[in-house]
């Protein structure tokens, strides 16, 4: 008995000195290319993510590319072409699951690749709902949302998602994004449709045209945007009233920036953004990836990007640790999405229902603008 | 000023004309302020009733300069304070002196006396449409010249900018490209890039130019196509290509890959430019030169190449600047290591507008006038050297 135990005890020390042993010697490799979408975005991954990794390994070289915008396609002829260059890539969430599903991203096992939280809670828990996909590793929760104009609004400063579509007391031009994800949920949700039915309404085809004929009642007034950038620049410009943008780039134009801009927070879209590791990568290469997505990842890391931007930290440990901005030191957990004032009315972005109809209304909605 | 000379151009000829200018004028101010139709009425009524008057009431074009310079100065401080004021005394002076430029005549001293008046029109339409294609062309590179001074990170004429506040202008663009590392890799890229791609685009270019133009070469026309065809397919389609090529053999993502790739753009240009200087070569200069004895290398540095030099030279500028230029194919045949200053401009504008990429298109634009002078003077003094051009 006794005999059995030792015997036990010491080959289990063995395997894992030896599991040890393999881990801290598996060759990685010293040259790292991160996928990411520029910006200010991109500035507080190298801050709070990549600065204190290179720190801590110093003989990495890490290389930045700004394609995130097209990682999908790009991911998808670099497989083709037998040639992937890239190592970790930030996507959104959408993306990520598809990748996953085609078989372009790798799978990840949350609790061997994930660092637990700080709390002692484990990955798995600690990031909760927020794995989506088995090839996701969220990073922050973001929401798109509006902002105004405080000098053209009046006294009476929206408040409600359905001011986008009251050209009366808020006249002028409106920018949305050039797709049919969040503005066919708004449009419903302001044409009468409780919130809980939208997305029932929306599956039918008459649902879509309602959708639609309400957006159509302020056509003339839209401006389109498909970057980023584009919703800040027309609000500095004037050029428009509100219109809608990620929640980061609204806190950048009104903090960082001081322009006259207010924020809508009514019926902002959660979303997540976070990594993958695409597949066809050398041994030594993923295990870099996946080495520097473990430590970029945990708990404090998250927390402290939100020094640098305003996107929430995905994993519930990172919230108390949410400090105040970098440069500015105004408190950030007022302006993360999640904080209890803003998120009184939000919706997530529906995974399920768009992986199933994104096609589909897209082709419809893009039919409806060339009209 | 010379003694004045007499009115002589009834008003029914001067005050049409000046109000259609006056139109083109409203229409520009009127479209600033969101009301081109009524600009364009204003800026006619008000300049054909400002002519009429200065011709019957101020005959005298020196104080009818100064008041329309003072009005119009004032109206544009009104309408949009100094710069608005500048703009508008500008207008001012040129109908001041438009007006008695046409109403005395003198449109007609450059011009030789037998001209007739269709003549005398089409002289000037076409002087106004030259004038506009340039204005066309020349607007978009001048506004982003002044934009690139903004102290704030959005592209727009601030308040402070048109105030001319010193607040509002700021270098911290210009600093922004000097230190920031991403746009300091990014123009070391593109210098190490662009000039071996030059290189090698001229050397094959040139070469191959002289070879196609020796008559006896066969399938001329056929080579000649595939050589230019870099030139008239789509970008995109050679980039995609290349992609799929240059990955196969390991080029792909590699700096040489980038410069095989824009060579392969460039010497197109270079053939061109170099068949076109060969066709005025005297082919007889390498026969007598190989009849004193000189060999074909020979002939071919001492003789041949001076000649198309000039040739060999914009051809290579244009193949340097498409390798400058060049953003399609490098997002292709590049990895992020490989990063030019297009490709770091094109992210940037689509991920965050800054106006530091306005600060790089001066500098580029700045840099391209230099290189563009250099070239023409050198080519010029090598010209005049060699008595091929008078002067």
């Amino acid at each position: 008995m006794k005999l059995t135990t030792a015997l036990l005890a010491s080959g289990a020390l063995a395997v894992s000195t030896a599991a040890a042993f393999a881990e801290a010697h598996m060759k990685m490799a010293n040259e790292m290319t991160i996928v990411s979408w520029g910006g200010a975005y991109q500035k507080s991954q190298l801050k709070a993510y990549v600065e204190p990794y290179l720190e801590a390994n110093p003989d990495v070289k890490v290389i930045w590319d700004e394609s995130s915008a097209e990682a999908v396609a790009k991911l998808r002829a670099m497989n083709e072409a037998g040639n992937v260059t890239w190592d970790v890539v930030d996507v959104v969430a959408s993306d990520g699951i598809r990748l996953c599903d085609e078989g372009l991203a790798a799978e990840i096992d949350p609790e061997v690749d994930l660092a637990k939280g700080d709390d002692g809670s484990s990955a798995e828990d600690d990031f909760g709902d927020l794995l989506v996909s088995e090839c996701f590793i969220p990073q922050i929760v973001y929401s798109t949302t509006f902002g105004y104009r405080t000098d053209k609004v009046g006294d009476t400063p929206p408040a409600d998602i359905c001011a986008i579509f009251d050209t009366e007391t808020y006249p002028g031009k409106r920018a949305l994004e050039k797709r049919p994800i969040n503005n066919m949920e708004w449009a419903l949700l302001c044409d009468g449709v409780a919130k809980d039915e939208v997305y029932d309404v929306l599956a039918t085809e008459e649902g879509q045209e309602k959708a639609l004929a309400k957006l159509g009642t302020i056509k003339d007034d839209v401006i389109w945007w498909s970057a980023g950038a584009d919703t800040p620049q027309l609000l500095a410009d004037g050029e428009i009233v509100m219109g809608s943008t990620y929640n980061g780039r609204l806190f950048s134009v009104i903090e960082e920036q001081k322009q006259p801009v207010g924020m809508l927070w009514d019926a902002q879209v959660f979303d997540l953004d976070g990594w993958i590791v695409p597949t066809g990568l050398t041994d030594e290469r993923k295990a870099r990836a996946m080495h520097f997505i473990k430590f970029a990842t945990d708990t404090q890391r998250l927390a402290d990007q939100a020094k640098y931007i305003s996107y929430g930290p995905a994993r519930a440990s990172s919230a108390p640790l949410v400090g105040q901005h970098a440069d500015l030191g105004i408190d950030m957990a007022p302006h993360m999405p999640t904080d209890p004032a803003n998120a009184k009315n939000t919706f997530l972005y529906n995974y399920e229902f768009w992986a199933d109809y994104r096609d589909d209304i897209d082709a419809k909605f893009q039919a409806w603008l060339a009209q | 000023m010379a003694k004045q000379r007499p009115i002589t151009r009834p008003l029914g000829f001067v005050v049409p004309i000046v109000a259609l200018a006056g139109a083109v004028a409203g229409l520009f101010v009127g479209t600033a302020n969101d009301a081109s139709l009524t600009g364009v009425l204003i800026g006619a009524a008000g300049t054909a009733i400002l002519a009429a008057l200065f011709l019957t009431l101020f005959p005298k074009q020196r104080p009818a300069f100064w008041l329309s310079t003072a009005l119009f100065a004032l109206l544009g401080l009104l309408l949009a304070s100094i710069p608005g004021a500048v703009i508008g005394a500008l207008f001012g002076a040129f109908f001041g002196w438009f007006t008695f430029w046409l109403g005395t005549g003198r449109y007609r001293d450059r011009l030789p006396p037998y001209t007739s008046a269709g003549q005398v029109l089409w002289h000037y339409t076409f002087r106004v449409i030259c004038g506009a294609i340039f204005i066309f062309l020349i607007t978009p590179i001048i506004v982003v010249m002044p934009l690139s001074f903004n102290a704030e990170d959005f592209f727009t004429f601030t308040p402070e900018m048109l105030r001319f506040d010193p607040e509002g202008y700021s270098l911290k663009h210009y600093r922004d490209f000097l230190t920031n590392s991403d746009w300091q890799n990014a123009l070391w890229n593109s210098v190490t890039i662009a000039p071996v791609a030059t290189l090698l685009s001229v050397g094959f270019g040139t070469l191959a130019a002289i070879g196609l133009s020796q008559p006896h070469v066969p399938f001329r026309r056929a080579i000649m196509a595939i050589l230019i065809s870099p030139m008239i397919v789509p970008l995109i389609i050679s980039a995609a290509g290349m992609y799929f090529f240059y990955s196969r053999i390991g080029l792909q993502g590699t700096y040489l890959g980038v410069v095989l790739a824009h060579a392969a753009l460039g010497i197109p240009f270079v053939i061109i430019t170099v068949t076109a200087t060969l066709v005025g070569f005297d082919r007889s200069l390498t026969r007598a030169a190989a009849n004193m004895g000189a060999n074909p290398i020979t002939t071919f540095f001492r003789v041949q190449m001076p000649l198309i030099l000039p040739g060999v030279i914009s051809g290579g500028l244009f193949a340097f600047i498409t390798s400058f230029d060049e953003v399609v194919v490098v997002l292709f045949v590049g990895s992020a290591g490989q990063k030019t200053l297009p490709w770091q401009m094109f992210i940037g504008l689509r991920e965050q507008i800054s106006p530091t990429i306005l600060a790089v298109a001066t500098i580029l634009v700045g840099i391209s006038i230099l290189l563009l002078a250099t070239v023409e003077m050198l080519r010029r003094r090598s010209e005049r050297l060699r008595g091929l051009s008078p002067a």
